[in-house]
């Protein structure tokens, strides 16, 4: 989008809203890697990833704490068929039916890993650490083909990074540059995801102008994010 | 086969139980579980600030019906409310206050404890029932201390405190005490040490259910919560 500035002066305006969740999630493909934000139902994009399932595409790897529950939203995605790997702490729950199905006929890989190596091995990613030695599973079957270092006197595994192709947030609000706020424990995985992504795409329940965010209380500042669409429904997702 | 002559705690009652012991002033992180109930159970005289997984210290007790907000919930996905003086943040955070031994306490629910502490609470190995480790890992391994609160036997009625767990471990010898709708326990270096047993319980009946070798401490209360 172009604009005026500054008199005669011509800029390229910063405008990562999008007009709807088909342009959102537009480029993504078959075999990436997603990231989902959300803890139980709480800041999870439902939206997004329904725009993912529209687009057809499948052999996808899914990141995110849970594997969904009920009929909509990751459960929608689990069910689909189109997700050959879920990286995840936490898949089973109440209502995990269309997971734990496809987990039980060995048609999904899991890799199973600790909530706060989980969102460490992103935060890795997001930094440009190239891994971390952690106290989170020694002497488990996760630890198991891992390094393990014994660093003053207390023995550590070494995580790697993770990274995604795509992250999908949920925000409460977010400008047009991108900054974002969010509501409550619906927080969770998003700031850590929309750093460690290539594409970080956004539904916002709310946009505010440019400005209309204090500085002091921006989570996740705009350079991480690409794309922000709007999403103001409060229809109760089958999550 | 004679009737118990003792009554087991109720899981809220287990909760009320273990929410009493927590000291003043305390940082606790509750599990998924009978441990996420304490918060509904806690002592009215002190300042004790919760902890939850996703992103959340200083919650409160559960919402009244009607007053659920989707975006407030614990680790065990149930609604709850927040203190003056609570604060969000970002997974990361969450677990640098986990990992990085920030909390003083954390009350976790197990399949399996051993009576060295080893604690299992993450997967059967059943593929009809997914592995879920959440947090249990890092939180057995970051907090302060970790008291297991969980009934004293399974379903069918077998131990859950053992000699050796059969159960994938979560970590090694980190329990430190744990609290069942029978008893509470300490996890001490000489072994199993009795603090305190429901009404009506006795040592050797205690013992049947239980097998590492149990030791009545020379105060041992009767562990009782209010009904409900």
């Amino acid at each position: 989008m172009v604009s005026l500035r500054f008199g005669a002066e011509l800029r390229m305006a910063i405008d990562k809203i999008v007009p709807g969740v088909a342009e959102a999630v537009a480029g993504i493909e078959s075999g990436m890697t997603i990231m989902i934000s959300g803890f139980g139902f709480a800041g999870v994009p439902n939206d997004l990833i329904h725009g993912v399932l529209d687009l057809g595409v499948s052999d996808l790897t899914v990141i995110s704490n849970n594997a969904g529950t009920g009929t909509e939203g990751l459960a929608a995605l689990m069910g689909s068929g189109r997700v050959r790997r879920i990286i995840c702490s936490y898949p089973r729950s109440k209502g995990s039916d269309n997971f734990d199905a496809r987990y039980a006929a060995g048609e999904i890989e899991l890799e199973l890993v600790p909530q706060g190596t989980l969102s460490e091995r992103m935060r890795a990613a997001a930094a440009g650490v190239g891994g971390f030695y952690s106290p989170t599973s020694v002497g488990t079957d996760l630890a198991a083909g891992k390094e393990v270092r014994t660093i003053d006197g207390r023995d550590y595994v070494l995580e790697m990074p993770l990274r995604a192709d795509v992250a999908l947030v949920q925000a409460q609000k977010a400008d047009r540059w991108g900054n974002l706020v969010y509501s409550k424990a619906a927080r969770n995985f998003g700031p850590v995801m929309a750093m460690a992504a290539d594409l970080t795409i956004v539904q916002a329940k709310e946009i505010v102008p440019l400005g209309g965010l204090d500085p002091e209380v921006i989570v996740t500042p705009s350079v991480f994010v690409d794309r922000v669409v709007h999403i103001d429904n409060d229809r109760e997702w089958d999550i | 086969m004679t009737a118990d002559a003792f009554t087991r705690l109720s899981r809220r009652q287990l909760a009320w139980c273990a929410a009493q012991a927590i000291p003043d002033g305390s940082y606790v992180n509750l599990g998924i579980g009978v441990p996420t109930l304490c918060a509904n159970v806690m002592p009215a005289d002190r300042e004790i600030v919760l902890h939850s997984e996703n992103g959340v210290l200083g919650f409160g007790p559960a919402p009244a019906a009607g007053e659920e907000d989707r975006d407030l919930i614990n680790a065990s996905k149930e609604f709850i409310t927040m203190k003056p003086g609570g604060a969000y943040f970002v997974h990361t955070d969450a677990f640098v206050m986990i990992r990085g031994g920030h909390l003083d306490l954390a009350l976790l629910g197990a399949f399996e404890v051993s009576g060295d502490g080893d604690l299992a609470n993450w997967t059967t190995g059943d593929r009809r029932f997914p592995p879920g480790v959440g947090g249990a890992m890092d939180l057995a391994v970051g907090a302060k201390a970790v008291w297991v609160l969980t009934e004293h036997t399974t379903k069918k009625g077998e131990p859950k405190i053992v000699d050796t767990c059969k159960y994938p471990l979560t970590a090694p010898k980190v329990v430190r005490k744990i609290f069942t709708d029978l008893a509470e326990i300490d996890v001490t270096p000489s072994g199993l040490v009795v603090r305190a047993m429901v009404e009506g319980l006795t040592l050797p009946a205690l013992q049947e259910l239980t097998e590492p070798k149990l030791t009545l401490a020379d105060d041992c209360r009767v562990l009782s919560a209010p009904a409900a």
